[in-house]
């Protein structure tokens, strides 16, 4: 069952269970709805949570698809909702509306090599998709999880990347924009692991999320190693306030992201990405 | 006997006494009846006791940054062209709340939907140009994945009486938009207003069996007075401004066009032309609390796409410059909007140009960017 009301409008209370420190401004919840039920998402959608009183952000989903018994949300204390959450503990409530948005297209790649290239907390809204591929692993070539932080003590998902990297059926490859401390792995622009390559490029999907010019450039990489634009998709960030085509804000040429996106299919997008304040 | 088959038809006539019995009847049914009334420089659409509410005798002139109200000698009581604002104000207000929220004891909130609905409204004197701004609104809230439920239960309440446009403001452009003068749907009962020497009458046809049951008790129209109201809006399809919407489609396709950087030069980014636009439809939110923070409450409020925090994503606003701004009002109205909606956010009522400060004309920029002459 889900828990998304008759009017997409008002919220549905949440009991936050856990909060997980990620980094020192990232933090993960996990929360249940306060009157029970479950929780079904696609990987890629978000939510709209509000923070009593202060107000409502966008937040994609970062949990397992696969478990409906709890939501997960990675969040990054960057403004004044976002700052309010940080201060929540396990117990407290918080209000959610959705899910809302397109979402990775994993059951579209079966039969691809399958690359995820990932960019600072953009990893977060790719994670739904990484645990739906690993939940159909046969069904994939090579999957490689490509991933970018400005420094070592940026990487998100520290733990859990280690443990992928541990796996014989997941490539991951970790790169920090400056090394500190005693990092000695690869250093630069997560693009350059594009380059390095290791998949099939005519039969590849690619599913790109960061900041919007870590998007660009990772989508012309993966363009000049011949991966077709129509099995790229992008995730894009604009001001959703209502968060399904209501409300005007997030419009980005003829799309209102909150619907037609967050998730799109790059050859769609691929021109709106190269006009500046659109 | 043969007549009552076609009451949902009926074409009637009313005096301005029967317009008034009209109106009185909608009120004791219970409708809040807004309509056209003078209120000090301006004509605007506000609640109305009785057709002595409407502005007799008042014309408007209008023109790029102009708006002056004229008094016209022919008494006409619907003959004020468009006052600023359209029937968003009504169908969709500028301030709706969301919910209210409660701090319960021991933890956690409960949230409230807002409060029941207001009673049913009618609306006297939406000309054809507002009819099809209200399908087009009722389209983006409710066509598609999500509805507003609000919108489309004010709309599916209201009883609209459209009123025919004798004659064009010169700021018009309905004909080129096809959307006007003559309006051919979308109303409860439609009104012509004939004047001449002898005689100041509304032609009344009514376009639903609901509209029907209004007129019940009018006198039947003559022929003569079908065809003198067919006449009336003849004269209205004489417009000064044009506008063409399939080249305007190409607004999108030339986002480096000079031209965005000259207007931009004049645009005050006021935001006036998404207030009185009655298609615009962007809205944000505002959370408020009372001191004690036991007690929250979400609203609604009008947005307009010409502020910078209307793009804003952490780290500043995607739209920073006047050109960008201008931009995405103008690309969305006449070109986005048809991908989103299958048809163009414009209705033609020219109301951004009236009260645009420095009489910035949608149809001159237009024209401009997608490579017209002049119009």
């Amino acid at each position: 069952m889900n828990v998304l009301p008759h009017d997409p409008m008002v919220p549905v209370p949440f009991r936050i269970e856990k909060v997980r420190r990620d980094l020192s401004d990232t933090f993960t919840m996990e929360m249940v709805p306060e009157a029970g039920g479950d929780f079904a998402f696609r990987p890629g959608q978000f939510n709209m949570l509000y923070v009593f009183g202060v107000g409502e952000v966008p937040i994609s989903i970062s949990g397992d698809p696969a478990d409906r018994s709890v939501l997960v949300h990675t969040t990054r204390a960057v403004g004044t909702v976002t700052e309010a959450l940080d201060a929540l503990k396990p117990g407290d409530v918080l209000g959610v509306r959705g899910p809302f948005g397109t979402a990775w297209p994993v059951e579209a790649a079966f039969g691809h090599d399958l690359v995820f290239v990932a960019g600072g907390v953009g990893l977060a809204p790719l994670r739904p998709a990484i645990y739906q591929a690993m939940a159909h692993r046969e069904r994939f070539g090579r999957v490689i999880v490509l991933y970018g932080a400005r420094t070592p003590e940026d990487i998100l998902y520290k733990k859990e990347l280690e443990r992928w990297r541990g796996r014989f059926d997941l490539d991951v490859l970790v790169t920090v924009d400056r090394a500190t401390g005693k990092w000695g792995g690869n250093v630069g622009v997560v693009t350059n692991l594009v380059a390095r390559g290791g998949f099939d490029p005519l039969n590849t999907a690619s599913f790109v999320c960061g900041p919007e010019v870590m998007m660009r450039y990772a989508a012309a990489a993966l363009e000049k190693k011949g991966v077709a634009r129509d099995n790229i998709w992008v995730s894009v960030e604009r001001n959703m306030k209502c968060g399904c085509g209501l409300c005007g804000h997030c419009q980005w040429g003829p799309h209102f992201t909150c619907k037609d996106g967050p998730v799109f299919r790059f050859d769609g997008i691929a021109d709106l990405f190269q006009i500046r304040e659109l | 006997m043969a007549k009552a088959k076609r009451d949902d038809v009926a074409v009637t006539v009313l005096d301005k006494d029967g317009l008034g019995d009209f109106i009185k009847n909608l009120r004791k049914s219970g409708y809040q009846v807004f309509g056209p009334r003078r209120d000090s420089d301006a004509v605007i659409y506000d609640l109305i006791d009785g057709a002595d509410d409407l502005p007799a005798g008042w014309g408007s002139e209008q023109k790029g940054g102009h708006y002056r109200l004229r008094r016209r000698d022919d008494g006409a009581l619907f003959g004020y062209g468009l006052g600023p604002q359209g029937w968003k104000r009504q169908l969709y207000p500028p301030r709706q709340k969301l919910f209210a929220a409660t701090r319960k004891e021991g933890g956690g909130f409960t949230l409230a939907p807002p409060a029941p609905p207001d009673p049913p409204m009618a609306f006297i004197g939406v000309r054809a140009c507002e009819l099809a701004a209200i399908a087009r609104q009722a389209k983006v809230f409710g066509d598609r994945d999500f509805a507003d439920p609000g919108y489309q239960r004010r709309l599916a309440e209201a009883l609209i009486v459209a009123v025919q446009c004798g004659e064009a403001l010169d700021t018009c452009f309905c004909a080129s938009m096809g959307t006007g003068p003559e309006v051919k749907a979308g109303f409860d009962v439609k009104l012509t207003e004939l004047i001449d020497e002898s005689r100041h009458v509304f032609v009344a046809e009514a376009g639903t069996p609901r509209g029907a049951k209004l007129l019940k008790a009018a006198k039947p129209a003559s022929p003569a007075d079908i065809k003198a109201a067919a006449q009336v809006v003849k004269n209205a399809e004489i417009q000064q401004k044009h506008l063409d919407p399939a080249a305007a489609r190409a607004l999108a396709a030339n986002p480096e066009h000079p031209r965005w950087d000259q207007v931009a030069a004049r645009c005050l980014t006021c935001g006036n032309c998404t207030m009185v636009c009655p298609t615009c439809f962007c809205t944000t939110v505002e959370d408020v609390t009372d001191l004690k923070g036991d007690n929250a409450e979400r609203w609604r409020k009008w947005d307009s796409c010409f502020t910078t925090d209307f793009s804003y994503i952490h780290g500043g606003a995607v739209r920073t410059e006047a050109r960008s701004r201008y931009r995405q009002w103008i690309t969305h109205k006449l070109s986005t909007w048809v991908d989103q909606f299958d048809e163009t956010g414009c209705v033609g009522c020219g109301r951004c140009i009236t009260w645009c400060p420095v009489g910035i004309d949608i149809t001159e920029e237009a024209a401009a960017i997608t490579g017209q002459g002049r119009n």
